[in-house]
């Protein structure tokens, strides 16, 4: 298991290398540059602020030059905010994001695997049909019009909870809760729908035959089969709560990097933007990682070699 | 139809009456099972015979409380005399899996794949017999032993996955057997696995019914296996019981011209020669459209105008045999 | 074989129906699906009719309701003005329009992309496989949405690069699955006679292959729309995607979000259009998967 694990963080070497090449270059193909949208700069002092940061160099050696700071853990200076580099900008942002996004996510399971096993348990009945209704309308309705929703009636009309701003518990809920939102949706349908799925298999029919009560034949015998899709959904569902903490941020004003990465983005802030990409990209293939390795945990079938 | 019953010497231990089986599908009711009555008597096998779809299985099923959620099964089941069907599931929880078990085709996927073995086995002791894990696993070992699984004590600790088809099926019946069952139903036990194997479960299975004094359902379509394991035979079709009998009174002298295609169609070697293997023409019939009068008609050699307008009755012809035809008012013998 | 379809023994058709015949039939008796679809076509028609009968141009300005507080909806004005005094339900209908394009163009062309991909990769087999899969395992891996925005930002914000950068993201499911059936169909014997008889690969894949894998195919397209339509609308939300004078119903979203407090129907008549959209999609997507793959009722 162990020889698995470093293998596959082997293989992500080379993943990682595409992804840092893909995303350096095609910024650097761009028309434009990171000192175009400011007041005309004087030639010499361009030349200078170039060549400061190596920008004069062939593409080649930039490149070369920005993957052997990045093995050492330096991103560089931030272009636009000249008075930090990548680093202190991401260890500001990257705790905020974390916060969030890790509570989303765990909102998503625990409210997700419950509400979807009930209604996989009680198919067909009321309860049912109102967890899938709820959980389509999650799937259905993107976090950029549900936040602004929540915001307008929990913030504007009812003046329960602020709308924007960081830092208290308060200020926390309602972008949280947008974000888990399509996530617990997806959870649900994939839990309900696994768990159907596993009823109606042969072992459940034998564990019924064998007499177990229903709660043993379903805690013991359905229950993790039931919940291996949604462990490898935890991958995926990452990936999307990233993708969705850029809205997120956005809307609410949080001073997370999914906000840094689409001002900067905008700015070419050349630097941020490939640490942003980096940082996420490695985040991505460790969490697949640990997924598998969960996976293999919980399935006897699975070997490793 | 108790009345059939010409060996009413012990109480049966299950004892069913008029069963009727039906499933609400999208294209409409689907009649499975219609109107059958039997009893089991203690320590007896009994062969349940019949194509796919003859309702076989479902008859079982529905005693079993087991039938999907579409199913609803009315009738009288009786078990050492108490009703068994229709009863809250806590109730019947008491008895399945103590009193009575059920085996199944396929032990490829009747394990669960994600539980060792021994927690499977384990599970069913401490349940019904109140023990511990210790001594539960102590008679899991021993059970695996009797179905002649080799290294029982190491191999109770695998997964399913790492046994064989047929070790699979040893599991579950040893499974079946924990708690010493009065009757352990197996339905189709051999079907889905190789010959070979086939074989060694029948061999397995004979032994325990000698040692256990259990009695055994065996469902089939496989007139070979119930010639070699049962004391008695039921043939099914159309989700009914279109004959009963003694396996040898049934083999040598079927009445039921289903029963005698289901002979005719079955290889043997005692009959020699190029003579091709016969098969009965035409296609089971559709339960959700049985035709009124008997489900054989399209298929039976001997139709005539009342097979088409009534159901034949199943009426006792001799102690201990019974058919549902009216041919032998023409001939005594198909 | 599971307990489940135990439930309807010998239930055999009557007669012999195609499972395309059988699909349809299911799909008609799905109330949801049927009503969905109705509502998307209703919905598409108003998009598309909507601004020809509507007595507002989409780039005209009202001054007199230039300002916010005199925007609301009226009886000139159904659904209000937005910030520059322009119509908003004519902006709705053309945003519509323009989100509905974007999501079927950008399926079809994730549809081409990843069909000819995956059955290349399928039956060709062997190494050529193992390459072009672990391609698109790379590309799994890789945080997309960030690359979407990249080259939103880096290359312009034109409508034809919404199409590439959407199709370009969705087609690696589309892919995967056509390899897996591609791989299951090449073992069957029609495909070995086929060989036999000397068609040429390209020949078979287009007759042969592909006619076969088009059930989950076309589950799949249906169920992507919603998705590219999804992500079309993030872009623009962003405000990456569609520009001026174009609109999409993220464009609109994102304009409304700005102005809630003071003129929320900015917001929500674009969210409604939108989210009805979406729902009738999935509620359309789902019964074709449903009766194209019966497996749980």
């Amino acid at each position: 298991m162990l020889s698995y694990a470093v293998r596959r963080l082997l293989t992500a070497i080379p993943t990682l290398f595409v992804i840092i090449a893909v995303a350096f270059f095609m910024m650097r193909a761009a028309p434009g540059g990171p000192f175009d949208g400011e007041r005309q700069l004087p030639e010499a002092i361009e030349r200078n602020l170039r060549a400061h940061y190596h920008l004069d160099e062939p593409l080649v050696m930039q490149f070369g030059r920005y993957l052997g700071n990045i093995l050492q853990g330096d991103f560089g200076p931030s272009f636009k905010y000249r008075d930090f580099t990548v680093n202190e900008l991401l260890e500001a942002g990257f705790p905020v994001s974390l916060q969030i996004g890790g509570t989303a996510i765990l909102l998503a399971v625990l409210i997700g695997t419950t509400a979807g096993a009930i209604a996989a348990l009680r198919q067909n009945s009321a309860i049912d049909y109102s967890v899938m209704a709820v959980a389509m309308t999650g799937i259905t309705i993107p976090n950029f019009v549900v936040a602004p929703f929540l915001t307008l009636v929990l913030g504007v009309y009812l003046s329960v909870l602020p709308v924007g701003g960081w830092g208290s518990l308060q200020q926390a809920i309602l972008p949280t809760v947008a974000l888990a939102l399509p996530q617990i949706a997806y959870v649900s349908r994939l839990t309900r729908a696994s768990m159907i799925e596993v009823l109606h298999t042969n072992y459940i029919r034998t564990a019924r035959a064998k007499g177990l009560p229903e709660h043993v034949t379903i805690t013991r015998h359905a229950l993790k089969a039931a919940l291996l899709p949604v462990v490898s959904y935890l991958g995926p569902a990452t990936a999307a709560v990233i993708t969705g903490s850029v809205v997120i941020e956005t809307i609410f004003g949080i001073p997370g990097i999914g906000r840094y990465f689409v001002q900067a983005a905008l700015n070419r802030d050349y630097t941020l933007v490939m640490g942003v990409v980096v940082l996420y990209a490695s985040l991505i293939i460790l969490l697949n990682l640990c997924v598998d390795l969960i996976y293999g945990y919980l399935d006897p079938k699975v070997r490793y070699d | 139809m108790t009345s059939l019953d010409s060996v009413p010497e012990t109480a049966p231990l299950l004892a069913v009456d008029r069963l009727n089986t039906r499933f609400d599908t999208p294209e409409g009711e689907v009649a499975a099972v219609n109107d059958v009555s039997f009893t089991i008597q203690p320590g007896e096998t009994i062969g349940i015979v019949g194509e796919s779809g003859s309702g076989k299985s479902q008859v079982f099923l529905s005693i079993m409380g087991l039938l999907a959620i579409n199913g609803r099964a009315t009738g009288s089941v009786r078990f050492r005399g108490e009703e068994v069907l229709g009863i809250p599931r806590q109730r019947l929880n008491r008895i399945r899996g103590r009193h009575m078990s059920m085996i199944f085709q396929d032990p490829m996927t009747s394990l669960n794949p994600y539980l060792k073995v021994s927690q499977q086995l384990n599970e069913v002791l401490m349940q019904h017999m109140g023990l511990g894990q210790r001594e539960a696993t102590k008679r899991s070992i021993a059970m695996l032993d009797l179905v002649r699984i080799p290294e029982a004590s190491r191999r109770i600790d695998m997964y399913p996955h790492e046994f064989s088809g047929g070790m699979r099926q040893r599991v579950m019946i040893a499974m079946a057997l924990l708690c010493q069952p009065g009757l352990l139903i197996a339905d189709e036990p051999t079907t889905a696995l190789d010959v070979t194997v086939q074989a060694q479960i029948l061999d397995v299975m004979e032994d325990l019914r000698c040692e256990l004094q259990t009695a055994i359902v065996l469902i089939t379509h496989d007139m070979g296996v119930i010639a070699r394991l049962s004391d008695r035979v039921m043939v099914m079709y159309g989700g009914r019981v279109v004959e009963t009998g003694p396996v040898q009174a049934l083999f040598d002298h079927p009445q039921h011209p289903y029963t005698a295609g289901l002979l005719r169609a079955m290889p043997r070697v005692d009959r020699h020669g190029t003579s091709e293997l016969y098969v009965i023409p035409g296609q089971p019939p559709n339960l959700q459209y049985l035709p009124a009068g008997c489900a054989y008609q399209d298929r039976c050699p001997h139709v005539h105008d009342r097979c088409l307008g009534d159901v034949p009755p199943l009426i006792a012809t001799a102690p201990g045999r019974a058919k549902a035809c009216f041919l032998d008012q023409i001939h005594s013998d198909a | 074989m599971t307990a489940d379809s135990l439930s309807a023994p010998a239930a055999a058709p009557v007669r012999g129906r195609s499972l395309w015949d059988d699909a349809l039939r299911r799909l008609l008796r799905n109330r949801a699906a049927v009503t969905a679809a109705v509502t998307l076509l209703m919905l598409a028609a108003v998009c598309l009719i909507g601004p020809l009968l509507s007595p507002h141009a989409i780039d005209q300005v009202y001054w007199d309701r230039l300002s916010l507080d005199a925007a609301a909806p009226s009886w000139d004005h159904w659904f209000g003005n937005d910030a520059n005094g322009r119509d908003l339900m004519v902006r709705v209908f053309y945003g519509g329009q323009i989100s509905l394009m974007v999501g079927l163009t950008a399926t079809f062309v994730a549809l081409i992309i990843g069909v000819t991909w995956g059955a290349t990769a399928g039956f060709m087999g062997g190494q050529v496989d193992n390459i072009m899969m672990r391609i698109v395992d790379v590309m799994y891996s890789l945080p997309f949405m960030f690359f979407v925005i990249l080259l939103m930002v880096f290359f312009g914000r034109n409508i034809f690069l919404i199409f590439v950068a959407i199709g370009a993201v969705e087609w690696l499911d589309m892919a995967r699955i056509v390899r897996g059936q591609t791989l299951s169909l090449k073992r069957r014997e029609f495909i070995e006679a086929a060989r036999a008889a000397g068609v040429g690969t390209a020949t078979i894949i287009r007759r042969h292959i592909l006619p076969n894998t088009l059930g989950p195919v076309v589950v799949y397209t249906t169920l992507a729309v919603p998705k590219v339509i999804l992500l079309e609308s993030f872009i623009s939300f962003l405000g990456l995607g569609v520009q001026e004078p174009l609109t999409s119903w993220g464009v609109l979203i994102s304009e409304g979000a700005k102005e809630m407090e003071t003129a929320p129907w900015m917001l929500i008549w674009p969210a409604i259009f939108l989210a009805i959209s979406l729902f009738c999609l999935n509620f359309v997507g789902d019964g074709v998967r449903d009766a194209l793959d019966p497996r749980d009722r």
